[in-house]
């Protein structure tokens, strides 16, 4: 399948595995994004249909959850009006850590076809975004390349756990 | 009921209200007096039947005089009727009437055209904008409205 890659380890008799701890946590990370359900336009009926039958993300371990608190990923699927930002606001602040932005098709990304008073030109003037994704709105495909950059990115971490206990700091990679 | 004998009506308690009656494609348009409005939706609904309100909305004709037309699309569900009814409301202290107590339909309709228009509208219970957020300024629909909003350099092509 090519979604996880398997975590480099090697045996040592049945129930011993090493590995580093920054390959298991960003492999349990990479493996259970779970994106808030929440959609603000018809980019959102695009990320409805990915998660459908068809196109499953299921199988990749990405669960719609209704719950910011148990959220790993909020994907802004939709324009996002300036009325809005507040409710986005807040949402974004009630996931745990750590959180990832998926700024879902053109208007989330830049304003798109909106160049107007009302419409904030781009999610990324008040969140970090991580990944955005082109398209008005982008297909399935596009959202699925989309998250599976994602999880490139939670894989190249390196030691944010330990930062997150107090081991140290956060190590950036080089891009 | 015909259009001719409603307007007649109208004019046969109303006469020095009537600014116009235009007729285009079956569609009755009278253009009244602001001061008024009130009595003359009040007739129109008790006694020509108009029970319900189909929408209120602003039009800005700007660089005329005066400059908003209040327009009042009403629907008569017993006949199945239309009439249009218009109020022009000069720019200077821009209010007109509510008619929120003839038709309930007409308070967010009302708030609607003041958020966007501008246009006040004495005696309504809730005068509050109901689209833009409630620390908005500016009425963003009035015709010298930047699109893009007041804090942003205007459209210069696609070069801006």
């Amino acid at each position: 399948m090519g979604v996880g890659q398997p975590v480099e380890a090697k045996t040592l008799g049945s129930g011993f595995v090493t590995t580093s701890l920054d390959k298991l946590v960003n492999w349990s990370r990479a493996s259970s994004m779970w994106p808030l359900t929440f959609g603000l336009a018809c980019c959102a009926i695009e990320m409805m249909a990915t998660g459908a039958a068809r196109f499953d993300l299921d199988r990749m371990g990405i669960l719609f959850r209704a719950s910011p608190r148990q959220a790993d990923v909020i994907i802004i699927a939709g324009t996002v009006t300036k009325k809005m930002v507040p409710v986005i606001k807040t949402v974004y602040e009630q996931m745990p850590e750590p959180k990832y932005v998926i700024a879902m098709g053109a208007c989330a990304s830049s304003g798109g076809i909106f160049d107007t008073y009302s419409t904030v030109q781009g999610v990324d003037e008040f969140l970090p975004v991580d990944v955005y994704i082109p398209g008005c709105p982008p297909r399935p495909e596009g959202l699925l390349y989309g998250l599976m950059k994602l999880q490139d990115k939670i894989r190249a971490e390196r030691n944010t756990f330990g930062a997150a206990i107090g081991v140290g700091d956060v190590i950036q990679n080089k891009a | 009921m015909s259009d001719q004998a409603i307007v007649k009506k109208l004019k046969a308690k109303f006469s020095s209200e009537i600014l116009d009656v235009v007729e285009f494609r079956g569609e009755t348009t009278v253009t009244v007096k602001k001061e008024q409005i009130v009595d003359i939706c009040t007739l129109m609904r008790d006694d020509l039947g108009f029970n319900l309100l189909c929408d209120l909305c602003g039009v800005d004709y700007m660089g005329r005089s005066p400059r908003f037309m209040v327009v009042y699309n009403l629907y008569n569900i017993t006949t199945k009727k239309r009439i249009r009814i218009k109020a022009p409301v000069e720019e200077k202290n821009a209010s007109i009437d509510t008619v929120s107590t003839v038709w309930g339909t007409a308070n967010w309709h009302e708030r609607e055209c003041w958020d966007l228009m501008g246009i006040k509208f004495n005696n309504h219970p809730d005068l509050r904008r109901i689209l833009m957020p409630a620390d908005w300024e500016g009425h963003p629909l009035r015709k010298d409205y930047p699109v893009q909003g007041p804090d942003r350099e205007p459209y210069q092509g696609r070069l801006s």
